[in-house]
């Protein structure tokens, strides 16, 4: 399909599956995509192994069905009961992964003062590691001589895994001619309460106040007796609580996930924060939703081949009218 | 000072080596004879495919039957020693050309199982024509590769030239479809199959999108097929993406046949769909299914593994090799044109080799129930 | 100093030699060309054909040195620079085969025209924004072009493009590979090399000709490096504020940089093409992007013998230890997490950074009342 054949047609008779429904990946992306802020808004770091974090949220999730006996079968109120303990035990998952890249892959070169470059290639080298012991389970439970007992868990370690059940969706409501499903409302639910929560928490809480100094001036905050090591690592705890809790809602919406579902996502979730704004909360909620929003509208218009050529474009678009991205920076302003 | 001093060490040692060299010639050494019937000490047939990484399961599939088939040959013909060499090259042509010379090469290999995928076997065509040395692919469906003029290229399954017009044949036929939603995943195997497939349904197509690998939300390729009215959906790529995309299809109300190619008969296809969603899905190829018979001997050699797709081709294509050097044709040459006059029945269909292509083109439907994938039947 | 200002170009301290420098140097420059007839029984690939092997080494360099440019002298953080290589590589195989017959060597100056182009028009509106922004503009970058390639037929599609040109072939001579049996040294009169034949088997010429390149664009960085638009470079990569204030112009540097990033980087991709008998779209992944940057970075980014090193150890190593290929990737992560705590200046840091740490060293000798050390250049 040539790309410049923009199929406005179709964009406008199915406006509001498309949005709504681009509204929900983003929230996804959105959830990722405060990982990456916050932790660049602190370190000025690009956190380049949160992806894993948030792949490990994913099976955290599915394990947690496989081990509460989830099968096809399982449905209505189990279910809900069932996911919902996914859920935190998925985010409680991803904020111990977190905590451990922190400690593991960035404090040692924190306290060296290393070069920046240096710390990316640790976390580029923490990616790998975590995303290929995902994907080498099976053998690394060989060699533990644990096989049998986890076979459920470890087997086909690079294929796609999906949940037992097949997830009902319940159609709720009409707008336009779309009617909204229950997972779709949950997911953008969940997500905007979430965000809210964690605003909240960054903004009136002194844990949050601390994390606020140090994004704004490392030195000043030391001398006023915040402890920058315990601020870094509840940045980092926060952005795996996110992190999971995404990776439980796109369990709910996707069902299946693999030892690199992660690379591409925390791209996209990147790409979204730098769009926001960098270090600004609110930024990467407003430009997860943008961006999700932005690969469905692009691949009504030209073709879904297209669509992360879309994205990107949109992100040199709105970087060139504002080069701060759309909220701009701010982590370190008072106002977030 | 220090750079100035390594320099001179290593002038030294660099003058010392070339004048070593000046020791001695070797005079050549081959291992395989050029008659026909003597046994050369040493004998090989090498595998080239994936062994590890994403795409192991494929290859693994195929070197496991070709397992099976030298396992057969052994016990046959005991009198002459045949070991199968394994080359992995994770499914990367990149890898595929440095170990096709490594095969080229070792003069104890004289005949290849495989490539197992078409970018491998195109990346290493020439240089195996080049040398003369004759592989036998299970599993390379490009049409394209046999108009290369490789007379070293041979298949044992149809191409996906065969099989996107069988399709289009079940689709218009078997499942009388009125509106067809084509996908492909925008890679080679999947938009050529796609694009054979909406060739041969014409006016029947009343959609088309291209999504990505690794892609895993297609909500706006699902909103395209259910505002089309589409009552049947044909998707052409790999399993991993047809399960979600079936899944997501069938969350949101899509009622009708989906359909979909060899790439997507595979196990992983119902854990990515979950078993509910897949049931229905009729999933092509131009492999065979495996017999009982196959069957208990392939977990017999392949510690109980189950043989997969491809799995009896690649008994095929290595059975073809071996029946050559039990023929007594065990240098390349001879056995290059052993293969090129095969005329024989394998065990998945009668083998004839017409310009690399085999000659008979037979293509089954898998259909999809129970959470499983039953065994398929050919397409009329 | 010219009038206009452009940079003058005065032999750099390297090459300013003395006689026994020059002939370690050849021999040094002779043992590379030898190396993969040599068979040496340690340094040799068992499992993958040593000269392809080096040929994909050689091409790595290449692209090192280029990025090094980028990465290390003008201190702009390329995530796409994949993009790059990928153009080179496309350009020749356009006008070689898919909509043209031009010779191999006659496509290379189109192939880094069109990337250079492709750098500055990437280069102009993307360096005036936050430096950091820059590594996901370049990343889309290098995607763009990328499903650009994929989606588009006129470019080959998903399939890529077949029967990439080979340069011209001219057999000279032959020469003989050795073997090694047991200890002794033998010539093996069966594995010949065809000098200088570009065929699909033997990928030696082929290494000859990346390595003929990267001398010659060793040598071209030399001199760049150590004239005005070196100075500027650093000037602009260590405190771009100050440099502005000094009179850089610190953007046209920066564009410049990119610029003949691009250059090597489109080099490299047409030349790895010569051997690539076709090329398609997915080989050049954002992960290949960040195989490049790990090259440099852990080299030492900035130094130019760093960065040869380090790209030629993340081809070599892999290649080496096929027996491992399942644990691949996660070695080359372990690798990279403990070269960044352990050595975080790279393999080789810079002259820069060893002076800096000596000035700092003297600096503080000078606080605690102690001896400056001689300072080591």
């Amino acid at each position: 399909m040539h790309p410049l054949a923009l199929n406005f047609d179709f964009l406008f008779s199915n406006f509001s599956q498309l949005t709504v429904t681009g509204l929900a990946l983003g929230a996804v992306y959105a959830m990722v995509a405060l990982g990456y802020t916050m932790v660049y808004g602190v370190l000025q770091l690009i956190n380049f192994a949160h992806s894993e974090v948030f792949m490990y949220g994913t099976f955290a999730t599915l394990w947690t069905v496989y081990f509460m006996g989830g099968t096809a079968r399982t449905s209505g109120f189990a279910l809900a009961r069932m996911l919902t303990v996914a859920m935190v035990i998925a985010m409680i998952v991803s904020a111990l992964v977190a905590l451990l890249l922190e400690r593991v892959a960035y404090r040692p070169l924190l306290k060296r003062n290393s070069p920046q470059l240096m710390a990316l290639i640790s976390a580029i080298g923490a990616s790998f590691v975590l995303s290929e012991t995902m994907g080498l389970r099976d053998n690394i439970t060989r060699w533990l001589g644990l096989n049998d007992n986890f076979s459920r868990y470890v087997s086909g370690a690079r294929d796609t895994r999906g949940l037992p059940m097949d997830i009902q969706t319940h159609q709720l409501f009409p707008i336009g001619n779309y009617h909204v499903t229950n997972i779709d409302l949950i997911v953008i639910c969940c997500a905007l309460l979430m965000m809210l929560l964690l605003d909240q928490f960054v903004r009136r809480s002194r844990l949050g106040r601390g994390i606020r100094a140090v994004a704004q001036d490392p030195e000043s905050a030391a001398l006023m007796g915040v402890n920058s090591t315990r601020v870094v690592q509840l940045t980092f705890l926060l952005g795996g609580l996110m992190a999971g809790a995404a990776a439980t809602l796109y369990m709910l919406r996707i069902g299946a996930t693999r030892f690199d579902a992660g690379f591409i996502l925390g791209v996209k979730a990147f790409t979204a924060a730098v769009m926001g704004g960098i270090g600004n909360l609110r930024g990467a909620l407003v430009g997860g939703l943008v961006l999700g929003v932005a690969e469905n509208w692009g691949s009504a218009l030209v073709g879904t081949q297209w669509k992360d050529v879309v994205a990107f474009v949109l992100l040199v678009v709105i970087l060139l009218f504002r080069p701060t991205g759309i909220l701009g920076e701010s982590l370190g302003k008072a106002r977030v | 000072m220090h750079t100035k001093h390594t320099l001179r060490t290593l002038a030294v040692v660099a003058a010392a080596g070339l004048a070593l060299t000046a020791c001695g010639t070797t005079s050549s050494s081959s291992t395989a004879g050029d008659s026909g019937s003597n046994c050369p000490a040493g004998l090989k047939i090498a595998f080239l495919g994936a062994q590890t990484g994403d795409y192991a399961n494929l290859g693994i599939n195929i070197s496991n039957g070709a397992n099976v088939a030298l396992d057969d040959y052994t016990k046959a013909h005991s009198d002459c020693k045949v070991t199968m060499q394994k080359y992995d090259s994770q499914g990367d042509p990149n890898q595929a050309t440095k170990l096709a010379t490594q095969i080229i090469q070792d003069k104890s290999i004289v005949g290849v199982v495989g490539p197992a995928f078409s970018g491998e076997s195109g990346a290493t065509g020439d240089a195996f024509n080049g040398a003369g040395l004759v592989t036998v692919s299970a599993s390379a469906t490009d049409p394209a590769l046999t108009t290369h003029g490789w007379t070293t290229f041979h298949r044992v399954v149809a191409t996906d030239a065969d099989q996107a017009p069988q399709d289009a044949k079940y689709i218009k036929d078997t499942l009388s479809a009125k509106k067809v939603f084509v996908i492909d995943d925008s890679s080679e195997y999947g938009k050529g199959l796609a694009d054979g497939v909406r060739k041969g349904l014409g006016n029947l197509v009343t959609g088309s999108d291209a999504v990505q690998q690794k892609q895993t939300d297609f909500s706006a390729t699902v909103t395209k097929v259910t505002s089309s009215g589409a009552d049947a959906v044909f998707y052409g790529g790999y399993y991993a993406e047809a399960g979600l995309l079936i899944k997501q299809l069938k969350a949101a109300g899509y009622k009708g046949a989906f359909m979909s190619g060899d790439g997507s008969l595979d196990p992983g296809f119902i854990q990515a769909a979950g078993a509910d969603a897949a049931n229905g899905a009729i999933l092509t190829c131009p492999c065979a299914p495996s017999t009982a018979d196959f069957t208990k001997k392939y977990k017999a050699d392949n510690n109980n593994a189950e043989p997969g797709t491809y799995s009896a081709e690649g008994y095929d294509s290595a059975n073809i090799l071996l029946n050559g050097i039990a023929a007594g044709k065990t240098s390349r040459s001879s056995l290059l044109d052993y293969v090129n006059s095969y005329d024989q029945d394998g065990l998945t269909k009668h083998i004839k080799f017409d310009n690399g292509d085999v000659s008979t083109v037979v293509i089954y439907a898998y259909k999809v129930s129970g959470g499983k994938i039953q065994p398929g039947t050919p397409i009329k | 100093m010219s009038r206009l200002g452009l940079p003058t170009m005065t032999l750099p301290p390297q090459l300013r030699g003395r006689p026994a420098k020059a002939v370690g140097v050849a021999v040094l420059v002779l043992f590379l060309y030898a190396l993969p007839l040599l068979d040496l029984p340690i340094v040799t690939t068992p499992d993958s054909d040593f000269g392809g092997v080096l040929y994909t080494m050689a091409t790595y360099v290449l692209v090192a040195l280029g990025l090094n440019i980028v990465i290390g002298y003008a201190g702009l953080l390329d995530l796409g620079y994949v993009g790059f290589y990928a153009i080179g590589a496309y350009v020749t195989a356009v006008l070689g085969v898919q909509h043209g017959h031009w010779p191999y060597l006659l496509t290379i100056p189109v192939a880094v025209a069109v990337t250079m182009l492709s750098g500055v028009i990437l280069g102009a509106p993307t360096l005036r924004v936050r430096g950091d922004y820059l590594a996901i503009v370049t990343l889309g970058f290098g995607e763009i072009i990328r499903l650009s390639a994929k989606n588009s037929d006129w470019l080959g599609g998903a399939r890529g493009i077949q029967n990439v040109p080979k340069p011209p072939s001219v057999h000279l001579f032959d020469v003989p590979h050795l073997k090694w049996e047991n200890g002794t040294v033998l010539v093996d009169v069966t594995n010949k090399t065809q000098a200088f034949v570009f065929g699909f088997v033997d990928y030696v010429p082929y290494y000859w000709m990346a390595l003929t390149v990267v001398f010659i664009v060793l040598i071209a960085d030399m001199l760049i490096k150590s004239s005005r638009v070196g100075r500027a470079w650093e000037a602009t990569r260590e405190d771009e504020d100050v440099a502005e204030v000094m009179g850089v112009p610190t953007f046209r540097y920066k564009l410049l940089a990119f610029a003949m990033g691009a250059f090597v980087g489109g080099l490299s991709g047409s030349i790895s093409a010569a051997g690539a008998n076709f090329i398609y779209p997915d080989s050049y992944q954002i992960t290949v992007s960040v195989i490049f940057v790990a090259a440099v970075v852990i080299g030492g980014q900035g130094n130019r013998w760093g960065v040869m090193l380090g790209a030629a150890l993340v081809v070599y190593l892999p290649e080496r230890f096929r027996g491992l290929e399942e644990y691949r990737i996660l070695m080359f992560g372990i690798a990279l997490m403990l070269l960044a705590t352990f050595r975080p200046q790279g393999l080789l840091p810079p002259r820069v950074t060893r002076r800096a740490k000596a000035l700092e060293r003297d600096l503080e000798d000078l606080e605690t009342g102690e001896e400056p050390q001689e300072v080591t250049s």
